[in-house]
């Protein structure tokens, strides 16, 4: 399943999920003490899904992203240092503090924004792709959004519109298993890719634990619509290691703690990746490790700015409102 | 009839619990109500007594199930439909403004549509642009809704009971940061009027109209008022729609000094409507011109340097009744 990826890229796909990893450990830690303001929903479990769909796009394709959003804008090449600042309402973080955990935009590296609306992007993302379909970009658009999120009427009315226009758009669903603290069987009926289907869109599932079966899903994908073909889904099966959000502890009433230590022990997108790297000799653990290692000292450095950078001045506040 | 503290939250889940008890008719439904008692945990409790069938876990489909609601109201039941913030009225809009609100009137009457919508609003919980707005300005703007805006667990429990009997929609706002509030409030069962005023305190040289989260404010600010010898009076409307015009307009004219304090933007919001009742009905009275204060005209920060300083605070109102006062 590895011929067409190379040592290299599997190392950079390994480094980016570790960066992501660490990184939302670290939001926890700011949260549990208190130096974080409001909220953070984390990403951590999720790696695989948004490293191995932005390793198939280029800097300036479009992504956007949720709630949960910061492995997508670490994935398409956000720095660690000002998301934290961001995170903590600094004036240095990528939107000078006014959004937040759920609102990090970098058009810089082709991030239309996070969005907490849930599936609020499916429509931004579909004009992106429509808008690169007519400025003949060559770009794609990528909308990440969660299994909740196919309950919004939106993605029917955008989903129609590509297909009939062929725009180059692919709806990575993210299918975590909840939306907030409910099962996906208890609110979306039927499958989710016949949604796709129904509008003659090329869908597929692809294990999200697995980065390179996302990657690979997704190259093609991108392929088919710089060429023309039109729109596509991507339903990337995995899972939420901690709440909902950052507050959510007490899981037992809506999530069994064995199915937790499940996907932790047996789906780790990290453990298989590195499991596969070394069985096949391909790399051993001590690179692996020096990887890891840079990564945390990226994150402690990255945190340590935050932490010491000032707020944005209370006059800033009606700054930004309008272009 | 025994009193007893409860909180804000409790008040809200002890007016559904005995309308549900009272009714058969009426049932709750919107995301995460059931097991999970909402984010804010206002249900918690609610499915065990109720069940399922009428606490009811959606999908994230808001114009789906505020639809589906309209459509029960109009055939025998008498739904509470959930939507977690107030923010995402705007999703539900067109099922609450050109469904809801016009059914009664398109029907020539023939048709009604008791139902509630339950939202919350308020900001200062560092939850950004998409989750902090109070939107009840936009839905009093709306003939044929009914909107309630409570400021403590009492009026809460009153209101809610009244709006799940009321024959018509009524959003009703649940300020966030308030759940956790505490108050007196009976056992006994009783109802609060839609349309009429409460003076949350007495004093004859500045009227503070104030709504839902800007209470407490108006309170502190009176309370800082009367140490430097200016006494204000707090006037809650309770409701926006029906608006009870006459009590904001006696009072002002007893203290002919007016300033209308709201958490909802202030351009084109509740403050406006308030503010222009009292120039044109106590006119010859007043002393000074109807001052307003609402949220800054800004998509609510993030940064808590930036978020605290887009809604009124004891201080801000303080100052601004000083100096309407002539005190400095
Ligand atoms: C329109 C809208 N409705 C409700 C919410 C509250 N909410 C935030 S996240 C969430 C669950 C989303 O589930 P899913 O799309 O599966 O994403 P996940 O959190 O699992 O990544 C809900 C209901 C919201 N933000 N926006
Ligand atoms: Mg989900």
């Amino acid at each position: 399943m590895t011929e067409h990826i190379d040592l290299e890229q599997s190392l950079q796909m390994y480094q980016q999920m570790a960066k992501i990893r660490a990184f939302e450990e670290k939001v926890n830690e700011l949260y549990k003490s208190a130096k974080m303001p409001g909220l953070a929903h984390l990403y951590s479990g999720e790696e695989a899904v948004a490293v191995g769909v932005c390793e198939a796009l280029d800097r300036d394709d479009y992504i956007t992203s949720t709630h949960r959003g910061h492995g997508h804008c670490l994935a398409k090449g956000a720095r660690v240092d000002r998301m934290f600042a961001e995170l903590l309402g600094k004036e240095a973080g990528y939107c000078r503090g006014k959004g937040g955990s759920m609102h990090i935009a970098d058009p810089d590296s082709g991030n239309l924004g996070a969005n907490a609306i849930v599936g609020g992007s499916m429509g931004i993302a579909t004009g992106a792709a429509m808008s690169a379909k007519m400025r003949r970009s060559g770009q794609v658009a990528v909308c990440f959004f969660g299994d909740g999120a196919l309950g919004q009427g939106l993605f029917y009315e955008v989903a129609n519109m590509a297909a009939l226009w062929k725009l180059p758009v692919i709806y990575v669903c993210e299918n975590n298993l909840y939306g907030e603290y409910t099962h996906h069987t208890e609110t979306a009926a039927g499958e989710f890719i016949a949604r796709a289907q129904t509008f003659g869109m090329r869908a597929e599932i692809v294990d999200g634990q697995d980065v390179h079966a996302v990657f690979m899903a997704m190259q093609k994908l991108v392929e088919r619509a710089r060429r023309g073909e039109g729109p596509a889904f991507l339903q990337c099966d995995t899972y939420r290691y901690y709440g909902h959000h950052v507050g959510d502890i007490n899981r037992a009433y809506y999530r069994a703690k064995e199915e937790e230590r499940e996907w932790m022990t047996n789906r780790d997108p990290l453990k298989i990746l590195s499991t596969r790297l070394i069985a096949q000799k391909l790399t051993d653990a001590s690179v692996l490790e020096r990887i890891e290692a840079d990564v945390n000292a990226e994150v402690e450095a990255g945190v340590a700015f935050a932490l010491d950078a000032p707020f944005p001045d209370a006059r800033e506040v009606d700054e930004d409102v309008y272009a | 009839m025994s009193d007893r503290e409860i909180t804000f939250a409790e008040a809200i889940r002890e007016a559904l619990a005995e309308e549900m008890r009272r009714d058969a008719r009426v049932f709750i439904f919107g995301e995460d109500v059931a097991e999970a008692g909402t984010p804010f945990k206002v249900l918690s409790g609610l499915v065990e007594e109720f069940g399922t069938a009428r606490v009811i876990d959606t999908p994230i489909s808001e114009p789906g199930f505020s639809g589906i609601g309209v459509g029960a109201a109009m055939t025998g039941m008498r739904p509470v439909v959930d939507l977690m913030f107030g923010d995402f009225l705007t999703l539900a809009m067109d099922q609450i403004a050109n469904q809801a609100a016009k059914v009664h009137y398109m029907s020539g009457g023939k048709l009604n549509v008791p139902m509630v919508f339950r939202t919350t609003m308020g900001a200062t919980r560092r939850s950004a642009a998409q989750h902090s707005q109070s939107l009840h300005a936009w839905v009093s703007h709306i003939p044929g809704l009914k909107v309630a805006i409570p400021s403590t667990p009492y009026d809460a429990k009153g209101l809610l009971k009244t709006a799940i009997r009321d024959n018509n929609p009524v959003v009703f706002f649940e300020d966030k940061m308030m759940f956790k509030m505490k108050g007196v409030v009976p056992t006994d069962d009783y109802t609060i009027p839609f349309g009429v005023a409460d003076v949350k305190r007495a004093g004859s040289d500045i009227t503070l109209v104030a709504t839902s989260s800007m209470v407490q404010v108006a309170l502190g600010a009176a309370e800082m008022l009367a140490q430097i010898g200016i006494g204000a009076e707090v006037i809650d409307p309770r409701t926006t729609l029906p608006l009870d015009k006459k009590t904001c307009i006696e009072s002002a004219k007893k203290t002919s000094r007016a300033i209308v304090i709201d958490e909802g933007y202030e351009q084109y919001g509740v403050t406006a409507e308030i503010a222009s009742v009292i120039a044109e009905g106590a006119f010859y009275y007043l002393d000074a011109p109807v001052k307003r204060m609402g949220a800054l005209n800004v998509p609510v920060p993030f940064s808590p340097t930036l978020e605290d300083v887009t809604v009124p605070t004891e201080q801000t109102v303080f100052e601004m009744a000083r100096m309407l006062c002539g005190k400095s």
